[in-house]
């Protein structure tokens, strides 16, 4: 993956951009050795490495605001970092850049339960805003598999989804405004404790602008009272193309499950002798939970059984109480570490409309082939929202070459049948170059006039989301502190 | 008045325009701008619906009533419940599913399930310079670039005219209930709509109508369920209640806002902080209070010329005028955002050409 050359006259600017760093933010928060800058060389996307000019740690909005006006005024480009759990390059610094991190900003500042709220500083992590309110009974709804560790930071610059969001929603719908603090350091309020934009939704298009329009250090994020239970069914089928169809009849139904993951063969192999969860040997397994009180899961679940049993399933096993429950999940919560024990791989992460399921994966199939490249199938099916596991041997030179361009055809395939490049991932640098095959010029065009307003020098995190030869010309533009 | 058939045809008549357009689907809001006409009813028609999906794609001009009618066939819905403004403008034509996107139009449900901004899930638009751009897809998960989808929603055709949009729907539930408090005062029926939607028994309506002290909890939902919920937030309540089955009647004519229609007054939405909502109406000065959303939507019905704003000062939220002819129509924006909002405007629409000075 190309990076565009770090700036030389940038560089030669470090020790004076240090020194005014150090003006304005505490001593420990201005990283710049380089035996210290090399822990923020990569995020989740390990298979690329830069490690930036600077490090800075912020503690407050008003520090996030002098860091951007310092760098505003030196003209040096900014990457912000959540928790560095981006697993397509979203926080990968280059040589020229302030990695801006905001893990220090992490308090809850306000719960209100009347109003189903919170606001919190965005480098707090995901699973520790449900933390905040699940003793009074109240949860934060997107649930990434990185939520442990993820931000949310990162979960509004990259508009991440989850297993539940079938019912839930991703981060956009959950968001109700932010904070954000702009590349001349002007602090801005949008949304708030209220619903829906009085003008323009630039909440709507902050979400997922991965970073390249400002740098969110607070958010108000809607929270729900938890579901009494929760409970799924786990079922086993001897061909995806039925387990396709028997997905599309569940929602036909009118029930509305709040997850449908599926898993292929490759993948259920590889959990099976990793977790030994106790999955069928089949062609592809679904897990399907619904909410509600013990009774209301029943009924559910029996009317989706149904539906299953209408297709023939090798197994049907529907859970009765939480150890089930867990037994159930445990397989498909240790899938990808799973298929990580067996090599290297690349995951994938495009969406595409759930009636072309079996034709995607017939086609993934035989691309694998192909490519002489293994690949596992782990998704959310309810939505469409497919994560290919390409396994491939980062030793073996050419291989990550090959992987990549295997990985390129899935997603044009994804496209080509009406889907999308990226469900929930974002583009970062990984599918940045793909971005031609969703979009024609023009189309990048309108979005890239977004980031000229809200950030004219594209100082922030320039080299992400647009082709480079499409951005090439914005990214240049006169450096304004030489 | 312009009438393209086509987006290419609505590309050429932009491109050549030079002077401004006021943009209509089927005219029911009466927006009011200056300008030569431009007409998207003809551009029209389903182009896809996928039951199995739960997604459609429509052009823009296609009636809401067309779609709900198809989507009734498969047992779906529009589940943002878009309310219909021509009971309460007394206007005439069908509403469109442009225009309901382009306004990010969501009735009662939306407290529930989302606006219909969090339904869209692709646009085609031509922009100020005539440009046809899409952005977004017709699937439910999508981060490929920015989500200029949520921009356009709400935009009101200022930053470009949809010629098509791509949405999800939801199944249609089993069966419906509405519980009703009587005889609350307006601070205690918000504080008991909240104390239910912080419940795990799933309401898809909260509102109350001062007029009749009536407090309307809408529970949806397979028939089982549907009662043992109602049962559950009846006893979490308590006071003096009753419960309705078959609410669509009720709740359309609450969602139309069917009782502000006949007078000759102004009428404002506001949106606010849920818990604020009874001092706002308080001190709002209006004749009439309608609280949907649990509080979170104030409708409020004035005396013609009433500068409501100026009533309610400060709080977290904004006031829009829906019938009336107080200017500026939408809530002024903060020095910040409104630079950041003029600067999308000129590159979106640099001409100025569209629903000139609507929201600027």
């Amino acid at each position: 993956m190309e990076m565009p050359t770090p700036n030389s006259a940038v560089l030669a600017r470090k020790a004076r951009v240090v020194e005014r760093l150090k003006a304005v933010l505490a001593a420990d928060a201005v990283i710049h050795d380089l035996a210290q800058t090399r822990a923020y060389e990569c995020d989740a996307l390990t298979a690329y490495r830069c490690a930036p000019m600077v490090v800075v740690l912020p503690a407050s909005t008003e520090e996030v605001s002098a860091v951007l006006r310092i760098c505003h005024e030196e003209s040096v480009p900014v990457v912000p970092r959540g928790s560095g759990t981006s697993l397509a390059g979203g926080a990968l610094p280059t040589a020229d850049c302030v990695v801006l991190g905001v893990a220090r900003m992490n308090d809850v500042i306000e719960t209100d339960y009347d109003n189903r709220f919170i606001r919190v500083q965005t480098g707090r992590t995901n699973l520790s805003v449900t933390g905040a309110v699940e003793e009074d009974g109240f949860f934060y709804a997107p649930d990434p598999s990185s939520q442990l560790a993820c931000a949310i930071a990162g979960n509004i610059a990259m508009n991440s989804g989850g297993a539940h969001c079938l019912k839930y929603g991703v981060t956009t719908n959950n968001l109700m405004g932010v904070k954000m603090v702009m590349m001349d350091g002007e602090i801005v309020q949008i949304g708030g404790s209220y619903l829906d934009a009085g003008g323009l939704d630039l909440l709507g298009v902050i979400c997922g602008s991965e970073g390249q329009l400002g740098v969110v250090t607070e958010a108000t994020l809607r929270i729900l009272h938890k579901p009494e239970g929760a409970r799924p069914v786990l079922m086993g089928f001897d061909d995806s193309e039925v387990a396709g169809a028997c997905v599309t009849d569940i929602i036909k139904a009118g029930v509305l499950p709040v997850a449908i993951e599926f898993m292929d063969r490759p993948c259920i192999e590889a959990t099976e002798a990793f977790a030994k969860a106790g999955y069928p040997m089949c062609e592809a397994l679904l897990i399907v939970e619904v909410e509600g009180s013990d009774a209301e899961i029943d009924h559910q679940l029996e009317l989706i059984m149904d539906i299953a049993r209408r297709h023939h399933p090798v197994e049907l096993r529907q859970s009765r109480s939480a150890e089930e429950s867990a037994a159930i999940w445990l397989g498909r919560k240790s899938a990808f570490g799973a298929m990580g024990q067996i090599n290297d791989y690349m995951c994938l992460d495009g969406t595409i409309p759930v009636s072309s399921l079996p034709h995607v994966l017939r086609r993934i199939g035989e691309m694998s082939e192909e490519f002489g490249l293994k690949v596992g199938n782990v998704f959310h099916a309810g939505d469409g929202n497919m994560h290919p596991l390409i396994l491939f041997d980062a030793n073996k030179p050419g291989d990550l070459e090959l992987c990549e361009a295997f990985g390129a055809e899935i997603l044009k395939l994804c496209v080509e049948v009406g889907g999308c490049l990226t469900g929930e991932h974002g583009v970062g640098i990984e599918k940045r170059d793909l971005m031609h095959v969703q979009y024609s010029v023009t189309d990048l065009e309108a979005q890239m006039a977004v980031k000229d307003v809200f950030d004219p020098q594209w100082l922030l995190n320039p080299a992400k989301v647009f082709p480079l030869d499409v951005s090439d010309a914005r990214r240049h533009v006169p450096d304004a502190a030489a | 008045m312009h009438h393209p058939q086509t987006e290419d045809e609505l590309a050429e008549i932009i491109r050549s325009s030079d002077g401004p357009l006021a943009i209509r689907g089927g005219g029911t809001r009466g927006m009011g701008c200056s300008g030569v006409g431009l007409s998207m009813a003809a551009v029209s028609g389903i182009t896809l619906y996928e039951p199995g999906a739960m997604t459609v794609v429509a052009r823009a001009g296609t009636p809401v009533a067309e779609i709900e009618e198809v989507l009734g066939q498969e047992n779906q819905r529009l589940a943002f419940e878009p309310m219909d403004h021509r009971v309460l403008l007394g206007t005439q034509g069908t509403p469109t599913i442009g225009g309901v996107f382009a306004a990010n139009i969501s009735g009662p449900r939306r407290i529930s399930v989302g606006a219909a901004r969090d339904f869209l899930l692709g646009v085609r638009y031509v922009d100020g310079a005539g440009q046809i751009v899409k952005n977004g897809g017709r699937v439910m998960k999508n981060v490929t670039g920015y989500d200029l989808v949520k921009l356009m929603s709400g935009a009101f055709g200022t930053l470009g005219v949809l010629s098509e949009v791509s949405f999800k729907v939801l199944p249609r539930p089993e069966t419906d209930a509405t519980l009703i408090l009587h005889g609350l005062e307006d601070e205690a029926a918000v504080a008991a709509l909240a104390r239910a939607l912080g419940s795990p028994f799933e309401v898809s309506a909260a509102a109350h109508d001062p007029a009749t002290r009536e407090t309307m909890l809408r529970i949806e939902g397979f028939t089982d369920s549907v009662r043992y919920r109602t049962g559950a937030l009846q006893a979490l309540l308590g006071g003096e209640t009753s419960i309705e089955s078959e609410g669509a009647a009720r709740w359309r004519r609450w969602r139309d806002l069917e009782g502000f229609a006949m007078v000759d007054e102004d009428v404002w939405r506001v949106s606010c902080k849920p818990s604020a909502a009874p001092e706002l109406a308080a001190r709002s000065g209006a004749r009439a209070v309608r609280y949907d959303w649990a509080g979170g939507l104030i409708w409020l019905r004035t005396p013609a010329g009433h500068d409501l704003r100026a009533a309610l000062g400060e709080y977290d939220g904004h006031a829009t005028v829906v019938r009336g002819n107080v200017r500026p129509v939408f809530e002024p924006e903060a020095v910040g955002v409104a630079r950041i909002t003029a600067g999308l405007r000129a590159r979106f629409d640099p001409r100025g050409l569209l629903n000139a000075g609507l929201m600027s």
